[in-house]
């Protein structure tokens, strides 16, 4: 493998010297940057007005699982776009396959916003989600997840999915930062496709990690808080 | 070939021929402008002269406050002065429907509503924002609507959109709120940006003159009546209005401010940027001040009740752009309709 220059604009990786551009789903793979992440991180901070906030936490490049309450569908855009860049460029949102994977463009969406598409439906003993997961983040990239599973209507956070444990057991060395997100259900609620542009806020929080023989439940349920804590702060 | 040619000449020419026509930045406005930069210059130099000094009398958070305020004032008058070098009115109005937008953002950011609201807000947003704002820029003909669109139209199907949303719970009161962010934040304001497209005057010698010093005069007297009653409040104030609403507005801030806002806009009248004499400018300006201070008052009413102490709390603890322009939403129709009643036959 080497990398060379595709008209200008982009790096493209090239196999045995043939550069790897047989589809567009190849060439957004392959090409490192891309126009329309950048596009779409500023077009959903305006739609939505975002701040950001860093509460006992700061922006870095080390491997993490960002995870956060989910209200709407663009949350996980918003939270990548409040990254600053350097960190954007590492971190990949988690989305569902079944949604993401059907017809070009949201496949297209899907790859320039950096996304894993998750298979949560044809779920396997050696492929569940968890561990698709860790191997698309390897020991370089972050990912955005959202452990409610499912939208939220919006008062209160659902009980959290095992998910975020396995991968905490896993891997004990991913710092686990909760990020609340406000104030998305009212700028696109479940069911809606228009958006209101009203202000919504992105809240980081300090990291957690998984305790030495902490049960399960236990670990779930310090994590909700540790996200709907920063609702308040 | 031919239509090809002359084509090109009216696109050519028509830039040529606004700029003869309206352009915005005249003698008078530019002496309006020229007085504000001078004052602008001592206050910033003040406020420099003020921090720099180690052990100072003044509290470092008011300077600090100051200078800041200076800043945005600042931003303000370099905003208006570009807006009126463009050759139309348009670029004004422009910029207050996206001062507009922004401020009913935070309004009703801030205020709760329901989810079956959503539809309604997409239409006061993308809908009557926008149609508010065209009805201004096609000037004095579509007078008649631009004045009824919101408060009767608008408000109307504002209620029946909610109702077809099925939602009942709380409904007047979801139809109040957003009636009311509507209200402040688009259709008031909006009167400010129509003061450039009076015409008729009574005076025949205004006529000649650009109307960007009109809405210039406006905005500057608004916004140093809010100064004064502040200053006037910290060195005379004892009686508080309203403890609960805003504790350091007092009624002897009131008076006193209202009363050298009256006397600065006396003066400011003999820039001939508007078509006051002296006297009338006093008068004006009193009711400025006193809209501008009603203003403040309600839209602090608002913060209170929210528990917030800015509108742009959410924006990293800066003010928001409705924290600036209470004064101005209240001020903007009543200015706009006196001077239109009396200095102008367009009332016949």
């Amino acid at each position: 493998m080497r990398k060379g220059p595709l008209v200008g604009l982009a790096n493209v990786r090239y196999h045995e010297g043939i550069p790897l551009v047989s589809c567009w789903g190849k060439v957004a793979e392959q090409v490192k940057f891309n126009f329309t992440g950048p596009f779409l991180a500023g077009l959903a901070k305006v739609v939505a007005g975002s701040s950001v906030r860093w509460v006992d936490s700061h922006p870095d490049t080390c491997q993490r699982i960002y995870f956060a309450n989910h209200t709407s569908h663009i949350d996980a855009v918003i939270i990548w776009a409040s990254l600053p860049k350097h960190c954007r460029e590492l971190t990949k949102p988690v989305a569902a396959k079944d949604y993401w994977d059907r017809g070009w463009f949201r496949r297209y969406l899907a790859r320039s916003l950096n996304a894993m598409l998750i298979d949560r439906e044809n779920i396997k003993v050696h492929r569940s989600p968890v561990e698709s997961m860790l191997k698309e983040i390897g020991d370089k990239y972050s990912a955005i997840i959202f452990p409610e599973g499912s939208r939220n209507d919006g008062t209160n956070l659902r009980d959290f999915k095992s998910g975020l444990f396995y991968l905490a057991k896993k891997r004990p060395d991913l710092e686990l930062v909760p990020v609340y997100v406000d104030n998305m259900t009212r700028i696109l609620p479940k069911g809606e496709y228009l958006p209101v542009p009203l202000l919504s806020r992105v809240i980081f929080g300090p990291p957690i990690w998984l305790e030495n023989g902490e049960p399960k439940t236990d670990f779930l349920v310090r994590a909700r808080e540790a996200v709907s804590r920063l609702r308040d702060v | 070939m031919d239509l090809l040619h002359a084509s090109l000449s009216t696109i050519l020419s028509a830039p040529l021929l606004a700029q003869q026509t309206a352009f915005l930045l005249d003698g008078a406005t530019g002496i309006l402008l020229g007085v504000v930069i001078s004052c602008l210059l001592i206050a910033t130099g003040a406020g420099q002269i003020l921090r720099r000094q180690p052990d100072s009398s003044v509290n470092p958070a008011i300077v600090q406050a100051f200078i800041r305020r200076v800043r945005a004032w600042w931003l303000m008058t370099a905003i208006l002065a570009v807006t009126f070098t463009i050759p139309s009115p348009v670029a004004t109005v422009v910029l207050f429907f996206l001062i507009s937008f922004w401020a009913l953002r935070e309004f009703i950011t801030l205020t709760p509503t329901r989810l079956g609201d959503h539809r309604t807000l997409f239409w006061v947003f993308f809908v009557l924002t926008p149609a508010q704002y065209v009805l201004v820029a096609m000037g004095q003909s579509q007078y008649e609507l631009f004045s009824i669109l919101i408060p009767v139209y608008g408000f109307l199907f504002i209620a029946a959109r909610i109702a077809v949303a099925g939602d009942y719970k709380r409904f007047l009161e979801r139809i109040a709120k957003i009636q009311a962010g509507l209200y402040i934040c688009v259709y008031s304001l909006s009167y400010a940006p129509a003061l450039l497209y009076l015409t008729d005057w009574t005076d025949p010698e205004y006529s000649t003159k650009s109307t960007a010093g009109l809405l210039f005069y406006f905005l500057l007297i608004a916004q140093l009546s809010d100064l004064l009653h502040f200053v006037c409040s910290r060195l005379l104030g004892k009686n508080v209005i309203a403890p609960n609403i805003n504790a350091s507005r007092t009624w002897e801030g009131f008076f006193a401010g209202t009363g050298v806002t009256a006397v600065v806009g006396a003066m400011l009248s003999l820039t001939g940027a508007t078509p006051f004499n002296p006297w009338q400018s006093a008068v004006m300006s009193i009711v400025i001040a006193v809209m501008g201070a009603a203003g403040s008052m309600a839209m602090s009413a608002i913060k209170r009740d929210r528990g917030v102490q800015d509108y742009g709390t959410l924006v990293e603890g800066h003010a928001g752009v409705l924290d600036r322009i209470d004064a101005i939403c209240f001020a903007a129709p009543v200015f706009f309709h006196l001077t239109r009643y009396y200095f102008t036959t367009a009332s016949g």
